[in-house]
Protein backbone atom coordinates (compact mmCIF):
# COMPACT_ATOMS: atom_id res chain seq x y z
CA UNK A 1 0.00 0.00 0.00
CA UNK A 2 1.33 3.17 -0.96
CA UNK A 3 0.61 5.88 1.96
CA UNK A 4 1.96 8.52 1.91
CA UNK A 5 4.45 9.65 4.31
CA UNK A 6 6.06 12.67 5.40
CA UNK A 7 9.14 10.54 6.40
CA UNK A 8 12.22 12.16 5.18
CA UNK A 9 10.66 15.26 4.04
CA UNK A 10 10.23 18.46 6.18
CA UNK A 11 7.19 20.53 6.32
CA UNK A 12 8.51 23.20 4.13
CA UNK A 13 8.73 20.56 1.15
CA UNK A 14 5.24 19.02 1.76
CA UNK A 15 3.32 22.37 1.76
CA UNK A 16 5.29 22.76 -1.51
CA UNK A 17 4.46 19.82 -3.13
CA UNK A 18 2.42 20.90 -6.54
CA UNK A 19 -1.22 21.23 -6.24
CA UNK A 20 -1.88 21.35 -2.64
CA UNK A 21 -2.31 25.27 -2.06
CA UNK A 22 -3.02 27.98 -4.92
CA UNK A 23 -1.30 31.34 -5.12
CA UNK A 24 -3.93 32.51 -2.94
CA UNK A 25 -4.54 30.85 -0.04
CA UNK A 26 -3.34 32.41 3.38
CA UNK A 27 -2.43 32.43 6.85
CA UNK A 28 -3.31 35.74 8.67
CA UNK A 29 -3.62 36.95 12.32
CA UNK A 30 -4.74 40.27 14.02
CA UNK A 31 -1.67 41.89 12.59
CA UNK A 32 -1.30 40.70 9.29
CA UNK A 33 -1.18 38.39 6.48
CA UNK A 34 1.12 36.31 4.11
CA UNK A 35 0.35 33.25 1.58
CA UNK A 36 1.04 29.52 2.43
CA UNK A 37 3.34 29.32 -0.42
CA UNK A 38 5.91 32.62 0.55
CA UNK A 39 5.12 30.69 4.26
CA UNK A 40 7.16 28.03 3.15
CA UNK A 41 9.60 29.87 0.37
CA UNK A 42 13.11 28.11 1.06
CA UNK A 43 14.17 31.16 -0.34
CA UNK A 44 13.63 33.53 2.31
CA UNK A 45 14.67 31.24 5.14
CA UNK A 46 17.76 33.59 6.14
CA UNK A 47 21.16 31.61 5.34
CA UNK A 48 22.04 32.45 9.42
CA UNK A 49 19.19 30.40 10.46
CA UNK A 50 21.80 27.64 9.59
CA UNK A 51 23.70 27.83 13.19
CA UNK A 52 20.45 26.54 14.66
CA UNK A 53 20.84 23.28 12.56
CA UNK A 54 20.63 20.16 15.20
CA UNK A 55 19.94 22.04 17.85
CA UNK A 56 16.88 22.02 20.11
CA UNK A 57 14.96 25.26 20.06
CA UNK A 58 12.29 26.24 22.64
CA UNK A 59 9.96 28.37 20.90
CA UNK A 60 8.12 31.16 22.61
CA UNK A 61 6.40 33.45 20.47
CA UNK A 62 2.99 35.20 21.39
CA UNK A 63 2.15 35.70 18.16
CA UNK A 64 0.79 32.40 16.72
CA UNK A 65 1.50 33.73 13.19
CA UNK A 66 5.51 34.23 14.02
CA UNK A 67 5.52 30.80 15.04
CA UNK A 68 4.07 29.15 12.35
CA UNK A 69 6.58 30.84 10.52
CA UNK A 70 9.34 29.07 12.53
CA UNK A 71 7.85 25.74 12.76
CA UNK A 72 8.15 25.51 9.11
CA UNK A 73 11.53 27.20 8.84
CA UNK A 74 13.30 24.94 11.62
CA UNK A 75 11.26 21.56 10.97
CA UNK A 76 13.71 19.56 8.85
CA UNK A 77 16.70 21.75 10.33
CA UNK A 78 16.71 22.44 14.14
CA UNK A 79 17.12 18.66 16.07
CA UNK A 80 13.90 19.48 18.38
CA UNK A 81 11.49 22.60 18.40
CA UNK A 82 9.86 22.80 21.83
CA UNK A 83 6.37 24.98 21.23
CA UNK A 84 5.51 27.21 24.08
CA UNK A 85 2.13 28.13 24.21
CA UNK A 86 0.98 31.99 24.30
CA UNK A 87 -1.39 30.97 26.95
CA UNK A 88 1.36 29.70 29.45
CA UNK A 89 3.59 31.66 32.00
CA UNK A 90 6.83 33.04 30.18
CA UNK A 91 8.22 32.92 34.38
CA UNK A 92 8.36 29.42 33.87
CA UNK A 93 10.40 29.48 30.62
CA UNK A 94 13.63 28.73 32.11
CA UNK A 95 12.55 26.10 34.01
CA UNK A 96 11.26 24.78 30.68
CA UNK A 97 14.36 25.14 28.90
CA UNK A 98 16.36 23.46 31.23
CA UNK A 99 14.09 20.47 31.64
CA UNK A 100 13.52 20.48 27.73
CA UNK A 101 17.67 20.50 26.99
CA UNK A 102 16.97 23.75 25.16
CA UNK A 103 20.30 24.75 23.32
CA UNK A 104 18.11 28.16 22.42
CA UNK A 105 15.33 30.19 23.72
CA UNK A 106 13.94 32.20 21.46
CA UNK A 107 11.28 35.04 22.00
CA UNK A 108 10.67 36.68 18.60
CA UNK A 109 10.67 36.03 15.07
CA UNK A 110 12.84 36.05 13.21
CA UNK A 111 15.35 36.17 16.05
CA UNK A 112 16.62 40.01 16.52
CA UNK A 113 20.12 38.82 15.43
CA UNK A 114 18.84 37.04 12.69
CA UNK A 115 18.40 39.54 9.72
CA UNK A 116 14.75 38.28 7.66
CA UNK A 117 16.63 37.77 4.90
CA UNK A 118 19.92 36.43 4.70
CA UNK A 119 22.68 39.30 5.22
CA UNK A 120 25.77 38.52 6.16
CA UNK A 121 28.50 38.22 4.09
CA UNK A 122 29.54 34.70 3.05
CA UNK A 123 25.83 33.27 3.74
CA UNK A 124 24.59 31.21 1.07
CA UNK A 125 21.65 33.57 -0.81
CA UNK A 126 19.03 31.47 2.27
CA UNK A 127 18.46 28.66 0.33
CA UNK A 128 18.29 25.19 2.86
CA UNK A 129 20.57 22.80 1.59
CA UNK A 130 19.73 21.00 -1.50
CA UNK A 131 16.92 17.79 -0.87
CA UNK A 132 16.23 19.01 2.88
CA UNK A 133 16.77 17.71 4.92
CA UNK A 134 18.54 15.05 6.88
CA UNK A 135 17.24 15.60 10.56
CA UNK A 136 13.95 14.58 11.62
CA UNK A 137 12.98 17.23 13.97
CA UNK A 138 11.05 16.14 17.08
CA UNK A 139 8.42 18.26 17.83
CA UNK A 140 7.81 18.95 21.23
CA UNK A 141 4.20 19.92 22.99
CA UNK A 142 2.83 20.77 26.28
CA UNK A 143 0.13 19.15 28.27
CA UNK A 144 -2.04 21.70 29.44
CA UNK A 145 -1.72 23.32 32.52
CA UNK A 146 -2.04 20.79 35.19
CA UNK A 147 -0.08 20.80 38.80
CA UNK A 148 3.42 21.85 38.72
CA UNK A 149 4.79 22.12 35.14
CA UNK A 150 2.96 21.44 32.00
CA UNK A 151 4.14 18.19 30.48
CA UNK A 152 6.24 18.06 27.45
CA UNK A 153 5.31 15.38 25.28
CA UNK A 154 7.87 14.40 21.72
CA UNK A 155 6.04 13.72 18.12
CA UNK A 156 7.43 13.74 15.07
CA UNK A 157 6.02 14.97 12.03
CA UNK A 158 4.94 11.61 11.11
CA UNK A 159 3.00 11.49 14.25
CA UNK A 160 1.40 14.62 13.70
CA UNK A 161 0.78 14.57 10.11
CA UNK A 162 1.03 11.05 8.71
CA UNK A 163 -2.84 11.31 8.49
CA UNK A 164 -3.65 14.32 7.14
CA UNK A 165 -1.40 14.20 4.17
CA UNK A 166 -3.11 13.99 0.94
CA UNK A 167 -6.24 13.98 2.89
CA UNK A 168 -8.56 16.59 0.99
CA UNK A 169 -10.80 18.68 4.19
CA UNK A 170 -13.75 17.55 4.92
CA UNK A 171 -16.68 19.58 2.50
CA UNK A 172 -14.95 21.04 -0.07
CA UNK A 173 -11.79 21.96 -1.66
CA UNK A 174 -9.89 25.19 -0.72
CA UNK A 175 -11.41 25.12 2.92
CA UNK A 176 -10.39 28.61 4.91
CA UNK A 177 -9.87 27.18 8.65
CA UNK A 178 -9.86 29.07 11.56
CA UNK A 179 -8.81 28.17 15.30
CA UNK A 180 -9.86 29.39 18.56
CA UNK A 181 -7.18 27.20 19.65
CA UNK A 182 -3.21 27.60 19.79
CA UNK A 183 -1.78 26.08 17.20
CA UNK A 184 1.13 24.74 19.80
CA UNK A 185 -1.59 22.67 21.12
CA UNK A 186 -2.44 19.29 19.78
CA UNK A 187 -5.73 20.25 18.66
CA UNK A 188 -4.86 23.56 16.84
CA UNK A 189 -1.98 21.99 15.90
CA UNK A 190 -4.01 19.54 13.90
CA UNK A 191 -5.74 22.60 12.28
CA UNK A 192 -2.54 24.35 11.07
CA UNK A 193 -1.39 21.13 9.88
CA UNK A 194 -4.35 20.25 7.56
CA UNK A 195 -4.64 23.88 6.54
CA UNK A 196 -0.70 23.43 5.54
CA UNK A 197 -0.71 19.73 4.17
CA UNK A 198 -4.22 19.42 2.78
CA UNK A 199 -4.54 22.95 1.41
CA UNK A 200 -6.86 25.76 1.86
CA UNK A 201 -5.98 29.13 4.22
CA UNK A 202 -6.08 29.43 7.72
CA UNK A 203 -7.02 32.91 10.17
CA UNK A 204 -5.40 32.39 13.45
CA UNK A 205 -6.38 33.63 16.93
CA UNK A 206 -4.51 36.08 19.02
CA UNK A 207 -4.28 35.34 23.13
CA UNK A 208 -6.11 38.70 23.88
CA UNK A 209 -8.40 39.44 21.13
CA UNK A 210 -11.84 39.69 22.10
CA UNK A 211 -14.32 36.72 20.53
CA UNK A 212 -16.40 39.64 18.48
CA UNK A 213 -13.56 40.84 17.03
CA UNK A 214 -12.17 37.56 16.17
CA UNK A 215 -15.33 36.42 14.36
CA UNK A 216 -15.48 39.83 12.45
CA UNK A 217 -12.21 38.89 11.14
CA UNK A 218 -12.71 35.27 10.52
CA UNK A 219 -16.19 36.63 8.46
CA UNK A 220 -14.03 39.11 6.58
CA UNK A 221 -11.77 36.26 5.73
CA UNK A 222 -14.41 34.19 4.11
CA UNK A 223 -13.65 31.07 6.95
CA UNK A 224 -15.76 28.41 6.24
CA UNK A 225 -13.97 25.24 9.02
CA UNK A 226 -13.76 26.72 12.66
CA UNK A 227 -11.91 24.87 15.08
CA UNK A 228 -12.72 25.29 18.94
CA UNK A 229 -12.84 23.72 22.28
CA UNK A 230 -16.61 23.56 23.31
CA UNK A 231 -15.84 26.68 26.17
CA UNK A 232 -14.41 28.79 23.18
CA UNK A 233 -17.72 27.71 21.31
CA UNK A 234 -20.13 28.82 24.21
CA UNK A 235 -17.97 32.04 24.77
CA UNK A 236 -18.22 32.59 20.97
CA UNK A 237 -22.28 32.36 20.69
CA UNK A 238 -22.80 35.14 23.57
CA UNK A 239 -21.48 37.27 21.10
CA UNK A 240 -23.86 38.31 18.74
CA UNK A 241 -20.91 38.41 15.83
CA UNK A 242 -20.97 34.52 15.63
CA UNK A 243 -24.00 35.02 12.86
CA UNK A 244 -21.51 36.88 11.01
CA UNK A 245 -19.80 33.42 9.64
CA UNK A 246 -22.00 30.76 8.58
CA UNK A 247 -19.49 27.31 8.52
CA UNK A 248 -19.69 24.42 6.48
CA UNK A 249 -17.91 22.79 9.11
CA UNK A 250 -17.55 23.15 12.89
CA UNK A 251 -15.39 21.05 14.98
CA UNK A 252 -14.95 20.76 18.49
CA UNK A 253 -12.26 19.46 20.59
CA UNK A 254 -10.13 19.29 23.92
CA UNK A 255 -12.98 19.01 26.11
CA UNK A 256 -15.92 16.89 26.44
CA UNK A 257 -18.49 17.84 24.19
CA UNK A 258 -22.48 17.57 25.94
CA UNK A 259 -25.35 17.36 24.17
CA UNK A 260 -26.26 21.45 24.85
CA UNK A 261 -23.59 22.47 23.40
CA UNK A 262 -23.91 20.29 19.91
CA UNK A 263 -27.45 21.31 19.93
CA UNK A 264 -26.42 25.35 20.24
CA UNK A 265 -24.27 24.94 17.52
CA UNK A 266 -26.60 22.72 15.34
CA UNK A 267 -29.31 25.63 15.42
CA UNK A 268 -26.91 28.40 15.34
CA UNK A 269 -25.07 27.06 12.10
CA UNK A 270 -27.74 24.38 10.50
CA UNK A 271 -25.62 24.24 7.21
CA UNK A 272 -22.38 23.43 8.91
CA UNK A 273 -21.17 19.40 9.47
CA UNK A 274 -20.68 19.24 13.16
CA UNK A 275 -18.02 17.35 14.63
CA UNK A 276 -16.52 16.38 18.17
CA UNK A 277 -13.11 14.82 17.92
CA UNK A 278 -11.19 13.06 20.92
CA UNK A 279 -7.97 13.50 20.66
CA UNK A 280 -5.18 14.31 23.15
CA UNK A 281 -1.44 15.29 23.17
CA UNK A 282 0.15 11.74 24.54
CA UNK A 283 -2.79 9.68 22.40
CA UNK A 284 -3.01 11.93 19.30
CA UNK A 285 -5.92 11.91 17.40
CA UNK A 286 -8.36 8.95 18.60
CA UNK A 287 -11.56 9.84 16.51
CA UNK A 288 -14.30 11.98 15.40
CA UNK A 289 -17.78 11.84 15.78
CA UNK A 290 -19.73 13.46 13.54
CA UNK A 291 -23.50 12.43 14.45
CA UNK A 292 -24.51 15.68 16.77
CA UNK A 293 -24.64 13.52 18.96
CA UNK A 294 -22.62 13.33 23.04
CA UNK A 295 -20.28 10.22 23.14
CA UNK A 296 -19.58 7.84 20.97
CA UNK A 297 -20.95 4.93 19.24
CA UNK A 298 -19.96 1.29 21.11
CA UNK A 299 -19.54 0.34 17.60
CA UNK A 300 -16.10 2.25 17.23
CA UNK A 301 -14.59 -0.04 19.99
CA UNK A 302 -14.98 -3.22 17.11
CA UNK A 303 -12.93 -1.70 14.27
CA UNK A 304 -10.39 0.59 13.12
CA UNK A 305 -12.31 3.46 12.45
CA UNK A 306 -9.62 6.72 11.55
CA UNK A 307 -7.20 4.06 12.25
CA UNK A 308 -7.19 3.43 15.98
CA UNK A 309 -8.04 0.82 18.22
CA UNK A 310 -9.74 1.24 20.96
CA UNK A 311 -10.53 -0.74 24.23
CA UNK A 312 -12.35 0.21 27.37
CA UNK A 313 -9.86 -1.21 31.00
CA UNK A 314 -11.48 -0.78 34.11
CA UNK A 315 -14.02 1.88 32.66
CA UNK A 316 -11.14 4.09 30.77
CA UNK A 317 -10.89 4.41 27.23
CA UNK A 318 -7.25 3.28 25.97
CA UNK A 319 -6.23 3.71 22.00
CA UNK A 320 -3.89 2.65 19.94
CA UNK A 321 -2.76 4.04 16.83
CA UNK A 322 -0.24 5.73 14.44
CA UNK A 323 -0.85 9.23 15.64
CA UNK A 324 1.18 8.61 19.78
CA UNK A 325 3.34 10.32 20.96
CA UNK A 326 7.13 9.25 20.82
CA UNK A 327 7.95 9.66 24.19
CA UNK A 328 7.55 12.00 27.23
CA UNK A 329 10.84 14.11 27.69
CA UNK A 330 12.31 14.47 31.28
CA UNK A 331 9.68 12.07 33.03
CA UNK A 332 10.62 9.48 35.60
CA UNK A 333 9.36 7.03 32.87
CA UNK A 334 9.36 8.20 29.47
CA UNK A 335 6.60 5.60 28.07
CA UNK A 336 3.80 6.77 26.37
CA UNK A 337 1.95 3.53 25.88
CA UNK A 338 1.57 -0.11 27.78
CA UNK A 339 3.75 -2.48 26.81
CA UNK A 340 0.92 -3.50 23.91
CA UNK A 341 1.14 -0.18 22.75
CA UNK A 342 -2.08 1.10 24.01
CA UNK A 343 -2.35 4.85 25.69
CA UNK A 344 -4.94 4.98 28.97
CA UNK A 345 -5.97 8.19 28.27
CA UNK A 346 -7.46 8.55 32.13
CA UNK A 347 -10.66 9.37 30.78
CA UNK A 348 -13.30 7.52 31.67
CA UNK A 349 -16.79 6.51 30.26
CA UNK A 350 -19.70 5.00 30.95
CA UNK A 351 -22.15 2.92 28.42
CA UNK A 352 -25.86 4.05 28.00
CA UNK A 353 -27.44 2.04 25.34
CA UNK A 354 -25.53 1.50 22.31
CA UNK A 355 -22.90 4.82 23.19
CA UNK A 356 -20.31 5.46 25.31
CA UNK A 357 -20.44 8.86 27.53
CA UNK A 358 -17.41 10.78 28.45
CA UNK A 359 -17.83 10.46 32.76
CA UNK A 360 -14.64 12.47 34.08
CA UNK A 361 -11.47 11.82 34.79
CA UNK A 362 -10.12 8.72 36.42
CA UNK A 363 -7.73 11.04 38.46
CA UNK A 364 -10.27 13.78 39.74
CA UNK A 365 -9.24 16.50 37.39
CA UNK A 366 -11.65 19.08 36.57
CA UNK A 367 -11.59 20.53 33.06
CA UNK A 368 -12.59 24.22 33.50
CA UNK A 369 -12.82 25.84 30.40
CA UNK A 370 -10.03 23.31 28.66
CA UNK A 371 -7.51 24.51 31.87
CA UNK A 372 -7.25 21.34 33.90
CA UNK A 373 -7.35 21.90 37.66
CA UNK A 374 -5.66 18.96 40.15
CA UNK A 375 -8.12 18.90 43.46
CA UNK A 376 -5.48 17.50 45.46
CA UNK A 377 -3.96 20.99 44.31
CA UNK A 378 -7.06 23.14 45.46
CA UNK A 379 -7.60 21.16 48.55
CA UNK A 380 -3.91 21.74 49.87
CA UNK A 381 -4.66 25.15 49.64
CA UNK A 382 -8.23 24.97 51.52
CA UNK A 383 -6.70 22.71 54.18
CA UNK A 384 -4.32 25.41 55.15
CA UNK A 385 -6.90 27.87 56.32
CA UNK A 386 -7.24 27.60 59.73
CA UNK A 387 -10.77 26.96 60.47
CA UNK A 388 -10.84 23.98 58.00
CA UNK A 389 -10.37 20.36 59.17
CA UNK A 390 -10.67 18.90 56.07
CA UNK A 391 -11.84 19.21 52.58
CA UNK A 392 -13.34 17.59 49.11
CA UNK A 393 -13.10 19.58 45.61
CA UNK A 394 -14.67 17.89 42.98
CA UNK A 395 -16.31 19.40 39.49
CA UNK A 396 -19.66 21.33 39.19
CA UNK A 397 -20.84 21.35 35.81
CA UNK A 398 -21.09 24.90 34.26
CA UNK A 399 -23.37 25.89 31.05
CA UNK A 400 -20.81 28.06 30.32
CA UNK A 401 -17.50 26.74 30.74
CA UNK A 402 -18.36 22.79 31.19
CA UNK A 403 -16.85 22.76 34.35
CA UNK A 404 -16.40 25.05 37.40
CA UNK A 405 -14.31 24.34 40.81
CA UNK A 406 -16.73 22.84 43.68
CA UNK A 407 -15.66 22.43 47.33
CA UNK A 408 -16.95 21.08 50.82
CA UNK A 409 -15.76 21.75 53.80
CA UNK A 410 -15.55 20.15 57.19
CA UNK A 411 -15.52 23.18 59.66
CA UNK A 412 -12.47 22.74 62.80
CA UNK A 413 -14.35 21.89 65.92
CA UNK A 414 -14.87 25.08 67.99
CA UNK A 415 -14.09 27.01 64.65
CA UNK A 416 -16.88 30.32 63.89
CA UNK A 417 -18.44 28.75 60.36
CA UNK A 418 -20.23 32.23 60.36
CA UNK A 419 -19.10 33.92 57.15
CA UNK A 420 -16.02 31.70 56.20
CA UNK A 421 -17.35 30.64 52.51
CA UNK A 422 -16.60 34.11 51.54
CA UNK A 423 -13.86 34.39 53.66
CA UNK A 424 -12.15 31.28 52.74
CA UNK A 425 -12.74 31.88 48.75
CA UNK A 426 -10.82 35.44 49.50
CA UNK A 427 -7.83 33.12 50.70
CA UNK A 428 -7.61 30.31 47.90
CA UNK A 429 -8.09 34.04 45.39
CA UNK A 430 -5.14 34.84 46.92
CA UNK A 431 -3.18 31.28 46.43
CA UNK A 432 -5.10 30.45 43.45
CA UNK A 433 -5.08 30.86 39.50
CA UNK A 434 -8.58 31.84 39.07
CA UNK A 435 -10.08 29.14 37.47
CA UNK A 436 -9.03 26.75 40.01
CA UNK A 437 -10.59 29.30 42.93
CA UNK A 438 -13.98 27.61 44.02
CA UNK A 439 -17.01 29.00 42.82
CA UNK A 440 -18.92 27.38 45.59
CA UNK A 441 -18.03 26.00 48.79
CA UNK A 442 -19.91 24.44 51.17
CA UNK A 443 -20.18 23.14 55.02
CA UNK A 444 -20.78 19.35 55.42
CA UNK A 445 -21.22 16.96 58.76
CA UNK A 446 -18.03 14.70 57.45
CA UNK A 447 -16.57 13.75 54.55
CA UNK A 448 -16.05 10.04 53.77
CA UNK A 449 -12.60 8.71 54.26
CA UNK A 450 -12.02 4.82 52.56
CA UNK A 451 -10.72 1.61 54.61
CA UNK A 452 -7.54 2.82 53.01
CA UNK A 453 -7.69 6.20 54.42
CA UNK A 454 -8.30 7.88 51.42
CA UNK A 455 -11.09 10.34 50.84
CA UNK A 456 -13.64 9.15 49.20
CA UNK A 457 -14.10 10.87 45.64
CA UNK A 458 -17.88 11.37 44.64
CA UNK A 459 -17.59 9.90 40.98
CA UNK A 460 -19.26 11.80 37.68
CA UNK B 1 -41.89 29.90 44.29
CA UNK B 2 -42.47 33.04 46.19
CA UNK B 3 -40.41 35.04 44.20
CA UNK B 4 -41.38 38.23 42.31
CA UNK B 5 -39.81 39.36 38.95
CA UNK B 6 -38.62 42.74 40.40
CA UNK B 7 -36.91 40.11 43.76
CA UNK B 8 -35.34 37.95 40.90
CA UNK B 9 -33.80 40.82 39.07
CA UNK B 10 -32.33 42.56 42.14
CA UNK B 11 -31.03 39.02 43.01
CA UNK B 12 -29.64 38.50 39.63
CA UNK B 13 -27.71 42.15 39.38
CA UNK B 14 -26.59 41.90 43.07
CA UNK B 15 -25.02 38.65 42.21
CA UNK B 16 -23.26 39.93 39.21
CA UNK B 17 -22.29 42.83 41.09
CA UNK B 18 -20.83 40.46 43.98
CA UNK B 19 -18.90 38.05 41.45
CA UNK B 20 -17.51 41.44 39.77
CA UNK B 21 -16.19 42.89 42.71
CA UNK B 22 -14.66 39.00 43.76
CA UNK B 23 -12.86 38.84 40.48
CA UNK B 24 -11.65 42.12 40.20
CA UNK B 25 -13.60 43.08 37.26
CA UNK B 26 -14.57 46.21 36.24
CA UNK B 27 -18.41 46.64 35.04
CA UNK B 28 -19.82 48.61 32.68
CA UNK B 29 -23.29 50.17 33.73
CA UNK B 30 -25.41 47.07 33.60
CA UNK B 31 -28.87 47.66 31.14
CA UNK B 32 -30.80 45.63 29.50
CA UNK B 33 -29.52 45.83 26.70
CA UNK B 34 -25.50 45.73 27.64
CA UNK B 35 -24.22 42.40 25.83
CA UNK B 36 -23.17 40.20 28.68
CA UNK B 37 -19.14 39.59 27.01
CA UNK B 38 -19.08 43.69 26.56
CA UNK B 39 -19.81 43.71 30.55
CA UNK B 40 -16.34 43.26 31.87
CA UNK B 41 -17.22 39.51 32.62
CA UNK B 42 -15.51 36.95 31.24
CA UNK B 43 -16.74 33.43 31.09
CA UNK B 44 -15.15 32.40 34.55
CA UNK B 45 -17.06 34.91 36.00
CA UNK B 46 -20.43 33.77 34.50
CA UNK B 47 -20.20 30.80 35.14
CA UNK B 48 -19.57 31.65 38.87
CA UNK B 49 -22.44 33.80 38.64
CA UNK B 50 -24.84 31.03 37.03
CA UNK B 51 -23.47 28.53 40.05
CA UNK B 52 -24.34 31.25 42.70
CA UNK B 53 -27.91 31.48 41.27
CA UNK B 54 -28.43 27.95 41.43
CA UNK B 55 -27.45 28.28 45.13
CA UNK B 56 -29.46 31.15 46.07
CA UNK B 57 -32.35 30.98 43.99
CA UNK B 58 -32.75 27.05 43.46
CA UNK B 59 -32.70 27.39 39.64
CA UNK B 60 -30.52 26.07 37.20
CA UNK B 61 -32.56 26.86 33.84
CA UNK B 62 -29.70 25.82 31.98
CA UNK B 63 -29.46 22.69 33.62
CA UNK B 64 -32.89 22.27 33.69
CA UNK B 65 -33.18 22.93 29.46
CA UNK B 66 -30.15 21.28 27.63
CA UNK B 67 -31.08 23.29 24.73
CA UNK B 68 -31.31 26.89 26.11
CA UNK B 69 -28.88 29.13 24.41
CA UNK B 70 -27.07 31.15 26.82
CA UNK B 71 -28.72 34.56 26.14
CA UNK B 72 -26.44 37.13 25.10
CA UNK B 73 -27.82 40.45 26.34
CA UNK B 74 -28.43 41.45 30.59
CA UNK B 75 -31.95 41.62 30.28
CA UNK B 76 -32.34 38.25 28.19
CA UNK B 77 -30.31 36.74 31.28
CA UNK B 78 -32.14 37.80 33.88
CA UNK B 79 -35.82 36.70 32.04
CA UNK B 80 -34.52 33.49 32.13
CA UNK B 81 -34.55 33.38 35.74
CA UNK B 82 -37.89 35.46 35.80
CA UNK B 83 -39.28 32.66 33.45
CA UNK B 84 -37.93 29.91 35.64
CA UNK B 85 -39.13 30.89 39.01
CA UNK B 86 -42.05 33.47 38.46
Amino acid sequence: MNMPSSRGTCLATLINAAGIHGAADFISDETGEATVLSLADTGRVPGSIERLRGKAVLLALQRQFCAVQAMVMLDGLAGRMILWPADESLADLDAVARSCGADEVITAWPPADLPAHAAAAGDAPGQLPAGCPAIETEWVLFTSGSTGMPKPVVHSLQSLAGHLIGRPAPGGDQPIWCTFYDVRRYGGMQILLRALLAGGSLVLSSPHEPPAAFMARAAAAGVTHILGTPSHWRRALLTPAHRLVSPVYVRLSGETANQAILDQLRAAYPQAALVHAFASTEAGLGFEVSDGLAGFPASLLAGTPFGVELRVQDGTLHLRSTRLAKRLLNQASEAVADADGFVDTGDEVALQGDRYQFAGRRDGVINVGGQKVHPEEVEAVINQYPAVQMSRVSARRSPVIGAIVAAEIVVRPGADGGGLEDALKAFCRAHLAPHKVPASVRQVASLQISASGKLVRARA
Amino acid sequence: MGFTAMDIRAVVIATIETVAAEQGRALRGLDDHLLLIESGLNSLCLAVIVAKLEDELGADPFGADAALAFPETIGDFIKIYEHALV
